[in-house]
């Protein structure tokens, strides 16, 4: 086990993203929320470069109370990586596919120490 | 715990003017991991952005009113093209997600001839591929047009622009010219003007159109391709609004799935029952961006109805599915979410002597040759064949230096 030195965290914005390549190895680290999630740069569906894809927040459907579809919004809460390959998309906290959760990117431990950010690889 | 630094290898976001290298270097990586070096692979479909061209395409044009009138379009407006009235493909980027998909313009430096010939081998080598088929985008809706002269002009303009442009420039590329059948004459004389050139290896029908294939008008057309040797490709395609049962689909993934389908589903089931296997039996005949999951479909139900009415086909003298098994088909979109039921599907079409891969790169629905390269079920011969001796030995092709 080793960890990488990704960069400080006051260089992340909210939704922004670093992807290093340590030993061949390419790590994806998203700041979501105030929070850091860290996964392989891999795709579990063609292998696509799934971290250099964009983040979109959840779609939603809104209905009324008879279920008739009110439309779509975008969710407060619930943020997705989108794999720029073929559009698969992974919960940013869990790295989970929505309709399958065995379908899910490699995710890493993260810490911040002395206003620092690791990835435990 | 042993601590490493920061490499200085940071990697970026896509956008929409990455470079194919950067979008396609895991692609790349796979090529290396997988050996593609010791593999003859032929992507026969692929894409290249024809609206971006527009401009020159038009020039080609032989009517001196038309051509003026084109021009004078493309002096103000660039895409879509002159001509092409079906405009939905900007649903395929799913809202902006799959940036290589819509509104891609990514830099080429090398001035020395077209820009989609450097973006093309970029993928070529990415992919490791030893040919590729290119294919236009925008003009796949061209079929439609309500004026098949209009379409006829267009069709042999742009053919005249990829030749001269495109196909001229590397060996490793190559195309299945656009037959504007709409004007069956005129169908005739582009085959017989292009099958000689090199880079043009077949011909190709984009299916989203309402004139069906038996119709007596394109049997010349038929015979002049058996008689050269030159196989039919039919693209799939898709439409939306002008259909009405189309219409009733509010999702992009509905009308896809069943547009890309339906048209070539129609043309099959024409082209088998009215007996066009028999009558043009050296005449070869490719499927190309409808899946795969529609042919059990297709042979099962077509075999059970014709059972019981022989005497609606009567030029056929064996089941449709027999017929169809002799036929070949690209791969992709290769539906996969079962595999049992895929080893099924590529038992029923032979796939070993009749499934020839394809990318449809850069579309969003893309396939690498991993797809067919990593499937459990696969031999070694079947996959060597997929990937690309089927298409080779289908197109008379060389076979590539050390392979």
């Amino acid at each position: 086990m080793a960890e990488i030195l990704i960069a400080p965290a006051s260089e992340f914005e909210e939704g922004g993203c670093r992807i290093i390549v340590q030993d061949g190895l390419e790590v994806g680290v998203f700041l979501v929320g105030g929070e850091f999630h860290a996964f392989e740069n891999e795709c579990p569906h063609q292998g696509g470069p799934v971290c250099q894809g964009r983040l979109f927040r959840q779609v939603e459907e809104i209905l009324g109370e008879d279920r008739s579809s009110l439309g779509e919004r975008f969710s407060e809460d619930n943020v997705r990586i989108v794999c720029p390959w073929h559009g698969y998309e992974f919960d940013v906290k869990t790295g989970a596919h929505p309709a399958d959760g065995r379908i899910r990117l490699r995710k890493f431990e993260v810490e911040v120490r002395g206003g620092e950010v690791f990835v435990i690889v | 715990m042993e601590t490493k630094v920061i490499g200085s290898t940071d990697l970026e976001p896509f956008h929409h003017r990455s470079d194919t290298r950067e979008i396609l270097a895991h692609a790349k990586r796979q090529a290396e991991d997988r050996n593609y070096a010791d593999y003859v692979i032929m992507d026969v479909d692929s894409h290249h952005s024809d609206n971006v061209s527009w401009k020159a395409v038009v020039r080609y044009i032989e009517d001196p009113v038309v051509r003026a009138a084109a021009e004078e379009y493309h002096a103000k407006v660039a895409s879509p093209p002159y001509g092409v009235v079906n405009n939905i493909m900007y649903y395929q980027d799913v809202g902006g997600r799959i940036q290589h998909q819509a509104g891609w313009r990514e830099p080429v430096d090398d001035t020395g001839h077209h820009a989609d010939v450097t973006i093309i081998r970029r993928a070529i080598e990415c992919m490791g591929l030893d040919y590729m088929v290119v294919f236009p985008t925008k003009l796949l809706d061209l079929g439609k047009h309500p004026v098949a002269r209009t379409e006829a002009l267009l069709a042999y303009a742009y053919n005249r622009w990829l030749v001269e442009n495109i196909l001229s420039v590397d060996p490793r590329i190559k195309s299945l010219l656009y037959l504007p059948i709409s004007v069956p004459e005129e169908s005739v004389r582009i085959v017989e003007e292009f099958s000689e050139h090199p880079g043009v290896i077949g011909f190709m029908v984009t299916s989203t159109r309402n004139k069906p294939v038996y119709d007596n008008v394109f049997m010349r057309l038929y015979a002049t391709l058996e008689e050269r040797g030159m196989p039919l490709a039919f693209h799939g395609g898709y439409s939306w609004g002008e259909e009405p049962v189309m219409a009733q689909m509010n999702k992009f993934m509905g009308y896809h799935l069943v547009g890309f389908v339906l048209w070539n589903l129609i043309h099959l089931i024409n082209w088998v029952t009215n007996g066009l296997p028999e009558r043009f039996s050296r005449l070869k005949v490719i499927w190309i961006e409808s899946g795969l999951a529609w042919l059990p479909f297709v042979m099962q139900r077509l075999d059970n109805e014709y059972m019981r009415r022989v005497s609606e086909a009567p030029l056929l003298k064996r089941r449709p599915s027999e017929y169809i098994r002799e036929m070949y088909f690209s791969s992709q979109p290769m539906e996969r979410e079962n595999l049992e039921a895929l080893e099924l599907t590529f038992k029923m079409i032979n796939a070993e002597t009749q499934l020839l891969y394809a990318s449809d790169w850069p579309h969003w629905d893309f396939d690498l040759p991993s797809a067919i390269f990593d499937l459990p079920f696969l031999g070694e011969k079947a996959r060597r064949n997929i990937l690309g001796e089927n298409a080779l030995k289908l197109f008379n092709l060389d076979r590539p230096d050390g392979k």
